[in-house]
């Protein structure tokens, strides 16, 4: 075990960025043509880089999965962005937005880097205004802002209730912007393989074209890696159906050591699973549980209306035991009881995983009318989902995965341990710890996409590299690997598909590597994941013909990538021995359920380098001198 | 619940496809239409069938990624995605005919999955403000009233699905265009290049292949996000005024180079 | 402009502004025609009058007759850049769709998918107006050059014009019910605060044309316009019973 590196500049925190920048290496414009950068990926944070890296003037190609570049899932996010321009005179500052990331993050996030992204927050909007994303104004037509995820100031800025979408299409309008200029060439429905490693620097990538089936390999001077999370390793969740971990975990089997693997977010409002074979679940705002009561039948398998059902039966389980909070306690400890609740056999709905969030008493004390101002659309989108009315009964709800703070270990440069392979956006384990704050996830993609990435990239690239050649001997070995693991499940036969080994999977995941998790618990998730990868490699179907398009095909090589991960999830959940943010470990808990954490042995990153079935675990220390190490209260 | 499906079958796109037919058993009526076709390549995988093809990826309505048409109708009959379509809103027994988004821009790549590059090189042409990475103005310095960032927006809030193109009898692609020659050339930033914006995305929309608009309206009764077909008639004003205005236009080549 | 027309866009406006001029002339074509609601009068039909008035317009300035053909050549090219333009949409439309699948009708109406067959009947009903009341070539009813009054009397004393008339008048309803807004919005002269307004606007506009047409050949089917009593007339008889 090796102790890594960041890289942080020296001197105080608030110039070290511009330190950095002030002595990068840079690329004449003249030789700009001459350098090639990949980028994988085409969410917020890839649209971004690639469009910047582009107009900065270097050859860049995109490669996303999608049909086109527009349809990557940061455009699901909903709520806003944070930046702290404190519009609304409330005494915002850098130093806030980055105090309240370091602690929503539990305090396991690198300060030098939050602090940076603070910093940059506010240059974020400016960019997506100049691009023409139609920010929420206010009537003399300046910005709005609006409070969000429980911090003191309203520094959330949004485009109604998708913000997501707006600013996605804004970088994607950047980035088309470069591909009519000649410097972006976008290859949609490519998804990448492998990374080559020559030198022990990355010089380019093997990807499959899914519409031909061929393998494909393009040579770059750096690869930047924007191919988002892995929270589909729990098959259930709020991501899309393509999310995926290949490239990442790809490029982990080639030397990119993978931090904190274990940090998953699972967001307490969703609508819960209806049927075996629903695919997906859809997050409904968190901003509900302001007017809704969170209740279960006090007696298991009631099946009475719920409307039927007295007071003195309801069992209001968040009001019980954290009277102070409420149904207003945080995300990870509401998600939790509700788990606990459903595991005690009182869940409602088809399936027993669900809790109601009832609105009778808001509505009876405020009129129908007041919650239909507050809630109308969010009640309507209910309504379509599920066929229930929420004003004639209660909503049901459940917890489920939705975001990922684990990812590729980088450095401050965003640099992962292969020099020249960058990751960014979700695809890293930066910036949010061990929770992420809502409305942080599009101001670090783009922070990431706009304004590092493109300069850390240009230092890589400003050293001399020797042109590299696609017949490379090392294009030919990764190739071959590529096509040997695509043969392996062309080759295995069977007669099930990936989705169901998948859903299968996911189970096993949410239910003892989710919310909540023992030792023991760990210990059979990893046995139980590892007979299940077993079956996949004896009975997994897929159509014929790997040189066509073959969804089942895709599928498959995404879902033997997440059977690895999975591995890994659960033994870094087991090495971190404390609770910390979304990482619960039921042994590590105060009297009144919340989490404990170990900052003598665990206020560091856990950087895990590839080691098969036995991963080989390099911590990173993380020493705050910015702010004190302090348990979240709340109380 | 139970049905009899109809489903198009085309191995690529120079080739004949037809209509095949499958029978599914035992669907949730909960289940969205995607999740009935999961269902149904389950078990096509256990039979050691060919699985069907189909694009879909966020299935929460936002992505645009699907394109059947259901029935006749492009996503299905409840103006919203297919994935947000679900089972109940069919009747037990039913015989539902599925097919690809129907349009000679939109080439078959296999049974309901389509190439829909088109409309990428509709925005190519002019569908972004020439702006790039770096020190941008102070967003309050350019005030917009909330009536025009609205109107921005209903625009803006298109998902690039391509339903309206699917839908047209003349498969136009000019409720897609209009709206983002709406959402741009209606706010300040997008001014400067107004003209050249609408030219060329008209321009690029033509050489695609696309028809012209005779105000149908289908493409706006399928449009999952609602735009209005008054975007139709901006583009068509922005086209007008652009090509009767006597300012110069600079060559979009060159000023992006 | 030749670059306008080559656009898909450009040529519709050009399509709309033909049609305008179409619809402006039908407006007037109206107006002319209800001269003759002013019935036989006393020594010369109103009509008649309207009719040699038409011809003299601008004399001695112009020559005889030069606005009328001003007016016709001007429709005639309309007409014929309408139809051209047209012609190509169609075409170019239909190859953007594959033959074998039209787009199921989900709320577009029943003008607006009738407007080529609309279109196509008007024109051969055009061609056969002409020939009955301009050229007098279908002459099954008496005809006279300048006794209009008279003309139409006899023809719509047969139930068949009145019919083959009022038939015509759905089709231009139907092709400008449509038409009419549809030009607005392909000239981009609307706006989504006008436009229920305009929509209502063109409706009743085309109500209007299609009622003023429809008055003359029903007011003399129905014998509220009385018999012609000129001379001209007469001679018109003898011609007939001799």
């Amino acid at each position: 075990m090796t102790l890594l590196d960041p890289n942080i500049p020296d001197g105080p925190i608030d110039s070290k960025w511009r330190t950095w920048l002030d002595q990068h290496s840079l690329v004449g414009p003249r030789n700009r043509a001459g350098k090639n950068v990949i980028v994988i990926g085409t969410g917020l944070a890839g649209s971004s880089a690639a469009a910047s890296l582009g107009a900065q003037g270097f050859k860049v190609k995109s490669f996303c999965f999608q049909d086109t570049p527009r349809r990557a899932h940061s455009i699901a996010a909903q709520g806003g962005i944070n930046a702290a321009k404190d519009y609304a005179n409330e005494g915002d500052s850098i130093h806030r937005l980055f105090y309240d990331t370091i602690k929503g993050g539990d305090f396991r996030s690198r300060e030098a880097n939050v602090w940076r992204l603070a910093e940059l927050s506010a240059n974020i909007i400016d960019q997506a205004v100049a691009q023409g994303v139609p920010f929420n104004r206010e009537y003399g037509g300046s910005l709005a802002t609006r409070s969000f995820g429980g911090v003191l100031v309203q520094r959330t800025f949004y485009t109604r209730g998708q913000t997501g979408q707006q600013l996605l299409l804004g970088a994607y309008s950047a980035l088309e912007h470069q591909v009519a200029a000649g410097n972006v060439t976008v290859y949609n429905r490519h998804e990448m393989q492998d990374v080559v490693v020559i030198d022990g620097e990355a010089r380019g990538v093997i990807v499959r074209n899914l519409i031909t089936g061929e393998i494909e390999r393009h040579a770059a001077d750096a690869v930047v890696l924007a191919s988002g999370g892995y929270t589909n390793v729990y098959y259930l969740s709020t991501n899309a159906m393509g999310s995926n971990v290949t490239a990442t975990w790809r490029a982990h089997k080639r030397g990119a050591y993978f931090a904190n693997p274990c940090y998953t977010q699972i967001h307490p409002t969703c609508i819960p699973q209806t049927g075996e074979y629903q695919s997906k679940l859809t997050l409904m705002s968190e901003s509900l549980r302001n007017d809704g009561r969170i209740w279960v039948p006090r007696k298991g398998g009631d099946d009475r209306p719920p409307a039927e059902i007295p007071d003195a039966e309801r069992y209001y389980y968040l009001e019980e035991r954290y009277p102070a909070f409420g149904n207003l306690a945080p995300r990870d400890i509401a998600s939790r009881a509700a788990k606990v609740v459903c595991d005690d056999g009182l869940g409602v709905g088809g399936t027993g995983r669900g809790v109601f969030l009832d609105f009778r008493d808001a509505i009876a004390d405020q009129g129908k009318d007041a919650i239909e101002r507050k809630y109308g659309n969010l009640f309507e989108m209910y309504h379509r989902i599920t066929g229930d009315d929420p004003y004639e009964t209660p909503m049901m709800i459940y917890p489920a995965p939705h975001y990922a703070m684990g990812g590729l270990w980088v450095d401050y440069e965003l640099q992962t341990t292969i020099p020249g392979l960058f990751a960014i956006g979700e695809a890293n384990f930066s910036d949010h710890g061990a929770n992420r704050l809502g409305a942080s996830a599009l101001m670090q993609c783009l922070a990431d996409g706009y304004f590092i990435a493109p300069h850390t990239v240009t230092n890589h690239l400003a050293k001399n590299h020797d042109p590299v050649s696609t017949s490379d001997s090392a294009f030919d070995q990764v190739e071959n690997d590529v096509r040997g693991h695509i043969q392996e499940l062309m080759d295995v036969g069977g007669s099930t598909s990936a989705q169901a080994f998948h859903r299968e999977m996911g189970h096993v995941m949410l239910d003892k590597c989710g919310m909540s998790r023992t030792a023991e618990g760990l210990d059979e998730a990893l046995t139980e994941v590892r007979r299940i990868k077993g079956e996949f490699w004896s009975d997994l179907r897929v159509d014929p013909g790997d040189e066509e398009f073959n969804q089942s095909l895709e599928y498959a090589n995404r879902v033997s990538d997440f059977f690895e991960l999975a591995e890994l999830m659960i033994q870094d959940a087991r090495r971190r021995e404390e609770s910390c943010g979304g990482h619960f470990r039921e042994e590590h808990q105060t009297e009144d359920g919340e989490a404990l954490r170990d900052d003598d042995h665990f206020a560091k990153v856990t950087a895990w380098e590839y080691g098969g079935e036995s991963p080989v675990p390099h911590d990173e220390g993380l020493t705050y001198n910015e702010v004190k190490l302090a348990t979240r209260s709340y109380k | 619940m139970k049905f009899t499906l109809e489903i198009w079958r085309q191995f690529e796109d120079s080739e004949e496809g037809r209509f095949e037919t499958f029978k599914v058993d035992g669907i949730n009526p909960d289940a969205s239409f995607l999740e009935m076709l999961d269902q149904l390549n389950e078990r096509l995988s256990h039979e050691k069938k060919r699985t069907i093809a189909f694009d879909s990826d966020c299935r929460e309505g936002i992505c645009g990624a699907c394109s059947l048409v259901i029935d006749g109708t492009p996503h299905g009959p409840q103006q919203v995605t297919s994935c947000q379509t679900y089972m109940r809103d069919f009747i037990d027994g039913q015989t539902i005919k599925v097919e690809p988004f129907r349009a000679n821009t939109f080439p078959v790549i296999r049974d309901l999955a389509v190439d829909r590059g088109a409309l990428d090189r509709v925005i190519q042409a002019g569908g972004y403000i020439s702006t790039t990475t770096g020190p941008q103005p102070e967003p309050n310095s350019m005030p917009v009233s909330p009536e025009i960032q609205e109107r921005a927006m209903d625009a803006a809030i298109c998902i690039g699905c391509g339903a309206c193109v699917a839908a047209c009898p003349n498969g136009a692609a000019m409720l897609f265009t209009g709206a983002k020659v709406t959402h741009l050339n209606i706010l300040p930033q997008g001014q400067p290049e107004r003209e050249s914006r609408v030219i060329g995305m008209v321009e690029q929309m033509d050489q695609e292949g696309f028809g012209g608009c005779t105000n149908y309206g289908e493409c706006s009764r399928v449009c999952p996000q609602e735009i209005s077909i008054d975007v139709i008639g901006m583009l068509n004003r922005e086209y007008r005024k652009a090509k009767m205005s006597k300012k110069p236009k600079p060559d979009r080549a060159m000023t992006t180079q | 402009m030749i670059e306008y027309w080559r656009s898909t866009i450009g040529k519709k406006q050009i399509v709309a502004i033909t049609g305008a001029i179409l619809i402006g002339y039908l407006i007037l074509h109206m107006l002319g025609n209800l001269n003759s609601a002013f019935g036989p009068g006393g020594d010369q039909p109103r009509v008649d009058w309207y009719s040699h008035w038409l011809r003299d317009f601008g004399e001695p300035l112009l020559p005889h007759a030069f606005v009328l053909w001003a007016v016709r050549v001007l429709l005639l090219s309309a007409l014929v850049v309408h139809i051209t333009g047209i012609a190509q949409l169609v075409k170019r439309n239909r190859e953007a769709r594959p033959a074998d699948f039209p787009a199921r009708r989900i709320g577009r109406s029943i003008e607006s998918i009738a407007m080529l067959g609309t279109g196509s009947l008007l024109l051969a009903f055009i061609v056969f107006h002409i020939l009955q009341f301009t050229t007098l070539t279908i002459d099954i009813t008496p005809l006279e050059h300048g006794d209009v009054y008279a003309n139409l009397y006899y023809a719509f004393q047969k139930w068949y014009f009145v019919v083959i008339y009022l038939a015509a008048l759905i089709l231009v309803g139907m092709h400008l019910r449509h038409g009419a807004w549809s030009l607005l919005q392909t000239l981009g002269l609307d706006s989504p605060s006008r436009n229920a307004k305009l929509r209502h606007g063109a409706t009743a506009l085309v109500l209007v044309i299609v009622l003023g047409f429809a008055s003359v050949p029903i007011l003399f089917f129905t014998d509220v316009l009385d018999p012609p009593r000129t001379e001209a007339v007469v001679t018109a008889l003898s011609g007939v019973f001799a």
